[in-house]
């Protein structure tokens, strides 16, 4: 069957076999979109945490079915070098990933997060910000986050945002 | 370790690339008997490099937009050693940061590493060979600039990578363009380390912009064209044997190529993932299990007095004055079988064509593979091209990579590359874990509270023995396995009578490398009892360990990290406001660290708000990443001893999802972790690991002083 999105602002179609397959796998494997990480594939570590209509969903345990028709962003989606998202401005500045690999994650749920509570207090941040990092670099995201909150509240709220 | 010069007959250049400019070539010899090598590396910090002695090896790169690539023998897990190699190279190389580019050495590249990537050894073994091997290439292009522009070589200079002198100036993309014969001088002298732009200075990680904006760099993230993915049936009981398979059922499911089977082994390939996941399922397989193992099975086996004893460390008489029962003090304590949990799962991207293979793969011991898949598929070793990716974590769990051959083998069958990886449950059953300890410390103290005689006795499942840069052959040799003994032995030199006794127990299911090795388990128990028995002399925790450190240099050392958590912390053995503190120290590879933690509990709930370490590697190549790790393994450390623990039940390891397999999340982080780095050596040592052995002993001592609890056994829980 046919299942068509708007992804990291690209309109896209995908003729899949099984629409119970993960949003996973049709992201990396079809698409080519490899900053969405396999984890676990239950829903558990966050790894593969990307937006469907701006909410943070983790898409090991997403059937591609309901995609359709919804906006999605990856982090590719989420910023670049030349006008990284402030997430990724404050992870730059903070230094934070080690190894990496489930840094993407972590940065889809930030975002998504600063979309909801625009200036999270620790506890906002114990209670939302729940994947696994093993490298355990928690005590430089934790400051990450907190500076992202501050670059957000630097961009003027009437001016538009460039974070498609 | 001897400070060994580069062969000059084995540093050769060889020309063009393209045009890429040249390929540099070098070789750095060093070759040891396995015991010193091995022991050394764990232990002492004496870390030796162990590279190829064949040639060529390809080091450096120059290209034409005047950049260096630096292939690196070493892989980069997380630790931060590509950056602090580019900082190295970039110092003798007199290149900027931004002309700097490191890349994993492809085992084509001959540039191989002996040993492996683990043990805290990449930065400090490769210190002398990197700035060696940089320089000689400066004085290389220098000379060869000189000839160019006809200016003599002692009128040259030289800044990012451009060289200027009588009125002209050359890059070295220019320097070496259409050179195919150079002149190898004698290793120049190197650089005084006060002279270094940018050793010593906390330059941003060089792969930060790739993890940032999710660059495909991981294992997990490669692709070829026509690839195939791959599924592996796996046993989920410990011990059990392959004998045979029905596959007749998964032959005809959607998207199935083809079912494989070997003798140990069956697969099926497919054409997506979840198709070849599906179809892995619908293989029935008899497999012969000999026990039903139970974590009280377990339990069992490890228990000082059963197993190989091995003596590893002895000072005076501590066996003799420890056995009379008078006045003895004597504690037990348990670490329980830990798991990786690393991010990436494992698995490899291989595509065997008729008389090559190509395994791209996140791996920590690309020799050790591209060995075990020459073996296996029956080519030379110079036929497969191990090619090594950012890793997703390393940890030790990629010292093992018997999946790379599986994917190896499939994609021989079907003649296609094919992806395989392990499910997150499967790896979790079939990981090579921590083994679990069981300690037994015994005591004397004198009249005036200072501890007479000490005794440390260790039983532990196999570290280093199970692992493939340890062959059998070593264990009769080595004794005692270095592994479990990491972290083991007493450090407080100046008690008269001291022994630590190793037990080696063999598990039946696979134990290995876990981050610091022994040292997480071996610490909790020593510092722990350290504190019961300063409490027991009626003494400052602090005063009590450091009148008992012998006075030469590392014990200096470990003084002075000592004396500087506790002014950085305000270390105070008292409660204040509902939070203890906790204090314990360690030495590991040669580096000390110490740490002081704030505790409080509520509802039954530890929870650590502050952690304060104080640690001395010698030089930090780069303090900005050294701190990174300090931070990372302080919360990794606490995981471990506070969280997490595997459990056998019915032959199975369980848990097996995040989750079910507690670790330390950001709720569990500390708010505050404070960082002093020292430096009393005039190298870099072991960073990645020792900082996560004060940690567990640290909180267990300051729950004692908030609840009267001592908890003797990992994971910590309240009663």
């Amino acid at each position: 069957m046919k299942i068509s999105f708007t992804i990291n602002g690209e309109s896209k179609s995908v003729e899949i076999a099984d629409e119970k397959t993960p949003l996973l796998w049709v992201v990396r494997d079809i698409l080519d979109l490899k900053g969405t990480k396999f984890g676990c594939g239950k829903a558990a570590c966050g790894a593969c945490t990307l937006h469907v209509d701006g909410e943070a969903i983790r898409s090991c345990t997403y059937a591609v079915k309901f995609a359709e028709g919804k906006e999605l962003t990856t982090i590719e989606g989420l910023g670049d070098e030349q006008n990284p998202h402030p997430v990724q401005q404050a992870w730059i500045e903070e230094v934070v990933p080690q190894c990496g690999y489930c840094q993407p994650g972590f940065m889809m749920a930030t975002a998504a997060l600063l979309d909801k509570i625009p200036n999270p207090t620790d506890e906002d941040i114990d209670k939302n910000i729940i994947n696994v990092c093993r490298c355990a670099t928690y005590y430089r995201m934790r400051k990450a986050i907190h500076r992202a909150a501050e670059l957000n509240a630097e961009v003027e709220p009437s001016t538009e945002t460039q974070t498609s | 370790m001897s400070k060994k010069r580069i062969s000059r007959r084995r540093f050769l250049v060889r020309g063009g690339l393209g045009t890429m400019g040249i390929l540099a070539v070098g070789t750095y010899l060093f070759r040891n008997p396995i015991r010193r090598g091995i022991a050394g590396v764990i232990n002492k910090g004496e870390t030796p490099y162990m590279g190829n002695t064949s040639s060529p090896i390809i080091w450096f790169e120059v290209t034409s937009e005047n950049n260096i690539v630096l292939h690196s023998p070493k892989v980069e897990m997380g630790q931060g050693t590509f950056t602090s190699l580019a900082q190295i190279a970039a110092d003798e190389l007199e290149v900027s940061m931004g002309q700097m580019k490191v890349v994993h050495a492809n085992s084509d590249s001959g540039n191989l590493d002996g040993f492996a990537t683990g043990g805290s050894t990449s930065v400090s073994s490769l210190w002398v060979p990197l700035r060696e091997l940089a320089a000689t290439m400066r004085e290389m292009i220098k000379n060869k600039a000189a000839d160019k522009m006809e200016v003599s070589s002692e009128q040259l200079s030289i800044a990012n990578g451009v060289v200027s002198g009588g009125g002209k100036t050359m890059s070295y993309a220019e320097v070496v363009q259409d050179v195919s014969e150079w002149d190898v001088p004698d290793t120049p002298v190197l650089k005084d380390i006060k002279d270094y732009k940018f050793v010593g200075k906390p330059i941003p990680r060089v792969d930060l912009k790739d993890k940032v904006f999710g660059a495909p760099i991981f294992g997990m993230d490669a692709t070829l064209p026509n690839m195939l993915y791959g599924a592996v049936v796996r046993s989920s009981t410990i011990g059990a044997k392959y004998v045979d398979a029905d596959i007749s059922k998964a032959e005809g499911m959607p998207g199935v190529i083809k079912v494989i089977q070997e003798p140990d082994f069956v697969g099926v390939v497919a054409k997506s993932f979840i198709e070849a996941e599906n179809a892995k399922m619908a293989i029935k397989v008899n497999w012969k299990v000999e026990r039903n193992w139970q974590t009280s099975d377990i339990e069992a086996m490890i228990a000082v007095g059963k197993g190989v004893p091995f003596v590893i460390q002895k000072e005076g008489d501590a066996e003799d004055l420890l056995s009379d029962g008078a006045n003895i003090i004597s504690y037990e304590y348990k670490s329980p079988i830990g798991a990786h949990a690393q991010l990436e799962p494992n698995g490899a991207l291989a595509h065997v064509e008729w008389d090559k293979a190509t395994i791209i793969m996140s791996t920590q011991v690309v020799k050790i593979t591209r060995g075990e898949i020459a073996k296996r598929l029956e080519l030379d070793e110079e036929k497969v091209n191990i090619v090594p990716t950012f890793l997703g974590g390393g940890f030790g769990r990629r010292l093992h990579t018997p999946n790379a051959i599986q994917a190896a083998v499939m994609s021989k069958a079907v003649g296609k590359p094919v992806k395989c990886y392990f499910t997150r449950k499967e790896e979790f059953q079939n990981d090579t874990f921590r083994p679990p300890t069981h300690h037994v410390l015994k005591a004397k103290l004198t009249e005036n509270g200072m501890i007479e005689a000490m005794e440390h006795n260790v039983s532990s499942g196999d570290v280093a023995f199970g692992s493939p840069m340890v062959p059998a052959i070593a264990a009769p040799i080595l004794g005692a396995d270095v592994g479990a003994w990491r972290g083991g032995m007493i450090q407080y030199g100046a008690i008269p009578h001291f022994s630590t006794i190793s037990w080696r127990v063999t598990l039946p299911f696979a134990t290995s490398w876990w981050r610091s090795l022994g040292l997480l388990a071996n610490t909790f128990a020593i510092e722990s009892f350290m504190d019961e028995l300063a409490i027991a002399a009626k003494k400052n925790p602090v005063e009590f360990r450091l009148s008992q450190i012998q006075e030469d240099d590392s014990g200096f050392r470990l003084k002075e990290v000592i004396k500087a958590v506790v002014e950085k912390s305000g270390y105070k053995d008292e409660v204040v406001n509902g939070r203890a503190m906790g204090f314990a120290a360690s030495t590991d590879a040669n580096t000390p660290c110490a740490q002081v933690v704030e505790v409080s509990i509520v509802d039954k709930e530890i929870k650590v708000h502050k952690v304060t370490c104080a640690m001395d590697p010698g030089i930090a190549v780069n303090p900005d990443q050294v701190r990174a790790q300090c931070e990372g393994a302080i919360i990794m450390g606490m995981s471990a001893a506070m969280f997490e623990k595997m459990d056998v039940e019915d032959g199975q390891l369980t848990p097996t999802i995040y989750g079910p397999y507690q670790m330390a999340l950001m709720k569990n982080a500390p708010k505050e972790i404070d960082v002093v780095l020292l430096q009393h050596d005039d190298k870099p040592g072991a960073v990645g690991e020792p900082p996560l052995g004060p940690i567990g002993a640290a909180i267990a001592n300051a729950v004692f002083r908030l609840s009267g609890q001592r908890l003797r056994n990992m994971p910590l829980k309240l009663s």
